[in-house]
This record gives C-alpha cells, structure tokens and sequence, in this order.
C-alpha cells in the first residue's frame, strides 16, 4: 500500500514570543487508524497540527513519516509529502467555485498548453461528490455555501490530494447531525483505506466512537496516550483538565417573567417564512433544525442583516425598526455569529478593540476613547469568561479557536442587551469552557435576558433550555416545552416532512 | 516584539538617511535652515498623507488627489480673484491683482469646500454603486485634471499676493509646518483615540464583521473621502501660495509620493494596519531622501528611481515581517 504512512513527531517545541504553545510534545499515528487528539482550549492542539502541516516551523523536534525524517517549510510541501490539513478556521477561497477550490494550486491541465481542464476537474468534483454523497454543485460560489457545505469542499480537497495523513481540525462543530454522520461514514471509509485520520475535537462522544487512539494535550503537553477503547469520557476530561467536572449542566430555577422578544411572521429574501414566536424574561429558548434550515437566517433577520421583507419585531411591547445591525444593537439586541472569521472578528485587530466595538456608547465611550479604562473593562470580561490570551491586546488571531469564541461571547456580555441569540455559542470551545459558558447563559436568563440558542448540539439544548424551536425548510414547525419533549420528536421534527 | 520591530524599521531608516547625508553633505545638509526647508516642503505632501493613512487603512486608495490639488487650486484662486473685483480678462490673462485678506481667506475655504465635494462624490460612488475605489478614483484622476485644465485654457491664475500664506510665520515658524502639524496631530489623535478610529481599523480588517458589530460602513467611508478632499483643498492652497500661482499641471503624479509615504510608513496595502506616526516618518523619509539627493546634484529623474524602489524595499520588509509572526 503505497498510500499510507506512519507518523512519528518528536521533542516537537514551539514558542510564540511569550508564550510556549509546545513543550517537547513526542506523537505519533499508526495508518488505518483515527487518532484523536483532545485538549483544553489553547492547549496546543492546532498548534502541533500546524506544525505536522508546514504551517509553523518548530523551534525544535523532528517528524518522520515512515521512518524517513521529513522537513517542511510551508505547507505545499507538507501536502505534497501527503498530508492535509483541514483547518480549524476553514481558508477557502471566497469568491471562487468549488471545483476551483478542491483544484486550487493542482489544477488539471488540458491538451493545449497552459490551459485549464475545466471540464475534467468539474466532472471529477462531481464524481467525488457522488462516491461520497455529498450533494454539492461543483461550480457553486463558495460564499453561497454554508459553514457546512465548505467543511465538505475541504476535504474534497484533501481526498483530490492524495492525502495519506488527513489532520481535521473540529470538523464537526459546523456540521448538523446528519452531516456529522455522513462525515463519520466518511471517516470510517478512509480509515479502512489506510489513511492516518488525526481528529481533533471538543466533542467527547464522538471522539469516544470514532478513535482508535487518544492523545491528550495539557498546557502544550502530552498528558495522556493509549488506546482509545481503554479510555472512556471522564478519564480524558479528567486528564484534560487536571480534575473532575460534575454537574454538566446548570440546574434552572429562574422565575420566568413577561415577554421581552416577539417576532411575528418573519419573511426574509433568504428563504425564511412566517416565523413568530417569542421570548419571556429570565427564558433560554433553543431554535433547533438541520444546517440549511433557516435558523441563522432567522437571526440575521431579527439582527437587519437580511432585510425583512415581511413581519415585525418588538421588544418588550414596542414595536422595532432595524434596518441595520446598529439599530438593532442600539435598541438592545445582541447576536453572537456562527462563523467568527468571516463576520464575528477582525482577526488582525487586538482582542480589546474586538470586544468593544459594538460598545462605545454602552460604556460610556461615545466618541472619545479612553484606552486605560477600555483595558480594564476588557480585562474584566475576558476573565469573566475566562479567556486565555497573552495581553488583552494581543491581536484575535493569536488566540487559539476556542479562546476566540470567548472574546467574542465577553463582547457581547459587555453589551448589556436584552435579547441576545447566541448562534452555536460553544462551537469550539472545551468541555471545561462549555460548561462556563452554560452557566453564564443561565447567569443572563436570571438577570431577567431573554435568551435564544441556536445550537446543532441537541443534548446541549436539552440541556439548557426551557423550550425548544424547531425549523425546517424556513419554516417553525415546532415549539416544544423541553420536560415534556424527546430529542427524538425535535429529529423527527426537523428532518421529515410533515 | 514584532509591532514594535515593525514600527522600528521605518525610523531607523529615516536616521540611517540623515546620517548618511550628513557624513556626505554635512555643510549644507546639517543646517536648520536645510531641516526648516525640508519641513516646510513636507506640509503639501504630509497633509495629504494624513488623510491618505485613513483610506489605505480601510484597503482602499485615492488616485485622485493630485489633480485634484490641481484643479482646487484652479477654483480657490478664480475665487480669489473674483471677489476681489478683477475683471475675466485680468484673471485670465494673468494680470496683478490686489487681493485683500477677506478674499484669500474665502478662496481658500471655497478650495477646500469644493476637495471636499469631490471627495464626497468619490466615497458615494464607492460605497453606493459598490465600486472598486481604485477604479472609481482612477477615473476622478483625469477628470479632475482636465478640469483644471479647462477653466484657464491650460494656463494658470496669477495670485502673487498670496504668497503671504506660504511665506507667513507663527512664533518663528514657518506657517506650512504650523498647519502640517496642526493636521498630523488632529488626524492622529481621531485614529488612535475615536470610535471613528477604530471604525477606519474594522473596515479594513473585516469589512462584513464592521457591519455586523454596528459600524455603518458607508458612512464612514463617505466621510473619510470626504476628509481626504477638504485637506486635499487645504494642501492645494499651500501649493498655489507657494508658486504664486494657481498651476493646472500642480501635482503631476503626486498620489504616486503620498501613497508611497503612508505605505512605508507601515499601512499595510490590503487594510486593518498601520499608524499616524508611521505616516509621518514615511513623508520626511521621503522628503530627506529627495533633498539629500538634490544636495549631491542628482537628477529628479534618478530620484524618481530611488523613492520607487525605497517603496518595494518597504512593503518587502513589511511583508517578511508579517509573515515570520504567522
Ligand atoms: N500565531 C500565534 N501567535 C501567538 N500565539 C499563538 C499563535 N498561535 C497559537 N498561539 C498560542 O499557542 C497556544 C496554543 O494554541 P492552539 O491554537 O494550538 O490551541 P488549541 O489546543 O488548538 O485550542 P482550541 O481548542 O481553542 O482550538 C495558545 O496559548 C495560543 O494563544
Ligand atoms: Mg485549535
């Protein structure tokens, strides 16, 4: 088999500036397994697979495939040494189609010299597409797709390269169920083709179903290391975090008080119709539904990003004009996006300026900034959500995933509002984190917030919500008080038509 | 420790330029008259690249200012002269006419209303029509010129009395670098310590993010076009002062130099990067470059050689900086 090879890193150290993401980390992945890679936020996970991929040069340490030792300065030689990566931050080329993208820098070429074989590398897309199941127009834009439809265009890419080493870097926390199932299927299908899957993810079932072996970072440490079926969930959460975490989900006794948020029969030129519903006072209600469902149209609705072509809003009794988002923040609507890099930060700005952007005038900044106090007030809500960076004003994309997601949750904290949609608030971040960001969601509920989660995690929704909203198709097909629903019904719900 | 290697280089560059032309020239370079003069020619280009430092921080640009020097220039001196009385014959034929304070002082504000009109009209058709600002400030580039060529049939208007404002001082300073600096500091202080700063930065690191965390993208960007054109006004008076006369061919590929200014200064092209300082010390690097080299007797044109290629030097060095922090 010549498509296949054998992983080893060694004494791999990393260092950015102050911080030492790696600490002699020793790895290594056997082909024609999954290996699986867990750890807290900003534990080094990325950071090793970005050195696996060309992407950063180590301070010091080896890799070998095979036992051939291996250097890579930049990722094209990684690929061409077969391994992919698909990143964490998904970096595909916006403005071009798919086929494009899965043949970016590998571009088949035609008979007549310098010309492309645009044909053949559509028919070949669609092909791969087909084998795996995955329904996909080739000559789609990618800024038309969703979060999932480009996870899917990455690893079209990976495959068309000839991975024989495919890193994954959270694959699934963009993915809807069933997308995450067919991923799985997909996972399994390389797996028996002798390809090394190396699967970094927050989320511990799936890991538990889907390794062979696990890898556990602590601090840019490996803690742990074995066999996966001799480690279960709570011995890798107890090596990730250094204790034991109890308590999952935060207990709900909030006092449910009047309606605060009201949408009556949204419509959107995105596809979303006839939407009402409505949120109390000290409520967490979940919206859920498969990826394509409608559900961040819905929020981009309420938030004017997509004008409305139909329906009103209100809050607390009084009706809303939005026609941008800064109405909408004004009036006391915040929104936490799905997609960070693309619409949630500026990734090149300092973490601080990220934080207040929507905020001046919240805190008292109207025109005139004062640096000093801005500093402290970052500082404060960034250990309020407990986010690990160098300096408050270390820029966003230093940070690791996870620990943007919190930069992004503490800006919108500061934001003080009274209806806030928190879009997939825990994609990315660790089970530690998760179960913090829980109970601020439960703090805000009993400061009197009316709260909405959209999340594809059905579990996380039962467990923190009060009722459940499912979307199908654009459309509210059901509204369910979460003690007295199954997640069956909510599937049932958003996956079959009525 | 990268930012601050990266705000070093663009310094350090400016001292190795004067040490090198003092060790060549140190009777005629090393004066404070030679500085004072340097300063002075700074003012029409540094006022300008203030306003620049904004635009390239969103990841556009503006190819319109130099003809658009030109042609306010053009329109503050017919304004000049028309309030004072002259008649179309004298104004045109380039004839002396006393101009009293009253009616320097409105020409310069009508130069600086009609910069800040073009500009307007640059940032609507930007952001409205969602055009390109490279294209959109292309075509405003010829169009302006020729405008400036038309109203005087390709000559220029004669306002020697005017040279008072160029010639003028402020507590024994020279009142070009008075009002550079005066523009520097405003414009500086608006980009570190507003909320319209930080807008500039958001633009362009993320325009779509801009949008979503409130910022009205548009609105900000007509205004910083529109801030462009009024200190392109501003900029233009000096120049016309300072010739005497209101030029049609003033500012003959100046963008080329402002530009070039606020990107060694470490703006970064493709937006979200870059500081009023750095923006500063690209416009006396470039200005100390160019003097230096006229002391030695080099030609303009080799002159022109050297600041292209400081221009790539920069952007490489900025580039290798950017890339060894990923
Ligand atoms: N380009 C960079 N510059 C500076 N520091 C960095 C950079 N990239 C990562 N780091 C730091 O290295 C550490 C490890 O980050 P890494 O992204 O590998 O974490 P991770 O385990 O992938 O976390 P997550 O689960 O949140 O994605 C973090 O402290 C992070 O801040
Ligand atoms: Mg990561």
């Amino acid at each position: 088999m010549e498509n296949t090879a054998t992983l080893r890193m060694e004494q791999i150290l990393k260092i950015f500036g102050p911080v030492t993401a790696l600490k002699d980390v020793t790895f290594s992945a056997r082909p024609g397994t999954v290996h699986a890679l867990c750890g807290e936020n900003g534990a080094g996970k990325s950071t090793l697979m970005k050195v696996l991929a060309g992407v950063h040069i180590p301070e010091q340490g080896k890799i070998y495939l095979d036992d051939q030792e291996v250097q890579f300065s930049n990722p094209g030689q990684a690929i061409d040494a077969g391994i992919s990566m698909l990143y964490q931050e998904l970096d595909l080329a916006d403005h071009m189609t798919v086929y494009e993208n899965v043949f970016l820098g590998r571009e088949m070429m035609s008979s007549v010299p310098f010309v492309i074989d645009r044909v053949g590398m559509i028919r070949q897309t669609k092909e791969l597409c087909d084998k795996y199941g995955f329904d996909i127009d080739p000559e789609a834009v990618i800024s038309s797709l969703t979060t999932g439809q480009c996870q899917i265009v990455e690893l079209l890419k990976a495959i068309m390269r000839q991975a024989k080493i495919i890193v994954m870097d959270e694959p699934t926390s963009s993915l809807s169920e069933g997308e995450a199932h067919r991923l799985f299927e997909i996972v399994n299908q390389l797996r028996t083709q002798g390809l090394t899957i190396i699967y970094i993810s927050h989320r511990l079932e799936e890991v538990n179903m889907l390794a062979d072996d696990i890898s556990v970072l602590r601090d840019g440490q490996v803690v742990a290391t074995g066999l996966a079926s001799e480690m279960d969930i709570d011995v890798i959460v107890k090596h990730m975090v250094g204790r034991e975490l109890k308590d999952f989900y935060p207990s709900r006794d909030v006092l449910i008080g009047d309606i605060c948020f009201e949408a009556d029969s949204l419509a959107s030129e995105q596809g979303i119709n006839d939407i009402s519903f409505n949120v109390r006072r000290g409520e967490i209600v979940g919206m859920a539904g498969l990826v394509g469902a409608g559900r961040t149209e819905v929020a981009n609705a309420i938030f004017g990003i997509n004008p409305l072509i139909a329906g009103g809003i209100k809050l607390d009794g009084k009706e809303l004009r939005i026609k941008r988002p800064a109405d909408a923040i004004r009036q006391g609507i915040a929104y936490l996006t799905e997609d960070r890099k693309r619409s949630g930060l500026c990734t090149n700005l300092p973490c601080s300026w990220n934080m207040t952007m929507p905020n001046y005038e919240r805190i008292g900044m109207k025109n005139l900034l004062q640096l000093r106090k801005e500093q402290q007030l970052c500082a404060d809500f960034g250990s309020k959500v407990s986010v690990k960076w160098s300096h408050p004003d270390a820029p966003a994309d230093s940070l690791s995933g996870g620990n943007q997601q919190k930069v992004l949750i503490g800006r919108w904290l500061m934001a003080d509002s009274e209806f806030i949609i928190f879009d997939e608030p825990t994609r990315g971040i660790d089970v530690g984190a998760k179960k913090e960001v829980y109970s601020l969601l439960n703090e805000l509920a009993s400061q009197g917030k009316a709260i909405l989660v959209i999340s594809s995690e059905l579990p996380e929704l039962f467990g923190i919500c009060d009722r459940i909203l499912i979307m199908r198709r654009g459309h509210l097909v059901g509204d369910l008080a979460t003690d007295q629903a199954t997640p069956e019904q909510v599937m049932h719900l958003a996956a079959v038509e009525a | 420790m990268n930012k601050f290697t990266k705000q070093l280089l663009p310094f350090c560059s400016l001292i190795f330029i004067i040490s090198l032309w003092t060790f060549l020239e140190p009777d005629t370079f090393l004066t404070t008259k030679n500085f004072m003069n340097v300063f002075s020619r700074s003012s029409i280009n540094g006022i300008m690249a203030a306003a620049m430092t904004f635009v390239i921080i969103t990841a556009g640009i503006d190819l319109s200012v130099g003809s658009m020097m030109a042609m306010c220039g053009m329109i503050g001196s017919v304004v000049m002269l028309g309030i004072s009385g002259a008649s179309w014959t004298d104004i045109s034929g380039g004839s002396y006419v006393e101009l009293g304070l009253g009616a320097m002082v409105i020409g310069s504000l009508a130069s600086m209303l009609i910069g800040a009109i073009c500009g307007f009209a640059n940032g609507m058709l930007i952001t409205q029509l969602k055009l390109a600002p490279f294209i959109v400030t292309l075509g405003a580039m010829s169009i302006f010129r020729g405008v400036a060529y038309l109203m005087n049939a390709g000559k220029p208007f004669s306002v020697s009395d005017y040279s008072w404002l160029d010639n003028g001082t402020f507590a024994g300073i020279p009142s070009t670098i008075v009002i550079m600096v005066i523009v520097f500091a405003i414009m500086g202080f608006i980009l570190k310590y507003t909320r319209f700063g930080r807008y500039t930065y958001a633009i362009g690191s993320n325009p779509e993010t801009a949008f979503h965390t409130g910022v009205n993208v548009k609105a900000v960007l007509i205004t910083i076009y529109t801030i462009v054109g009024a200190l392109v006004g501003l900029a233009s008076m000096i120049a016309t002062s300072r010739a005497s006369t209101a030029q049609p061919t003033a500012g003959i590929a100046l963008e080329l130099d402002i530009i070039a200014a606020v990107i060694i200064g470490g703006c970064s092209p493709s937006g979200g990067r870059g500081t009023m300082i750095g923006t500063v010390i690209g416009t006396l690097l470039i200005q100390f470059l160019r003097n230096g080299l006229t002391l030695l007797g080099i030609s303009t044109n080799v002159q022109l050689v050297a600041v292209g290629a400081i221009i790539i030097l920069a952007v490489t060095a900025d580039q290798i900086a950017t890339r060894r922090q990923a």
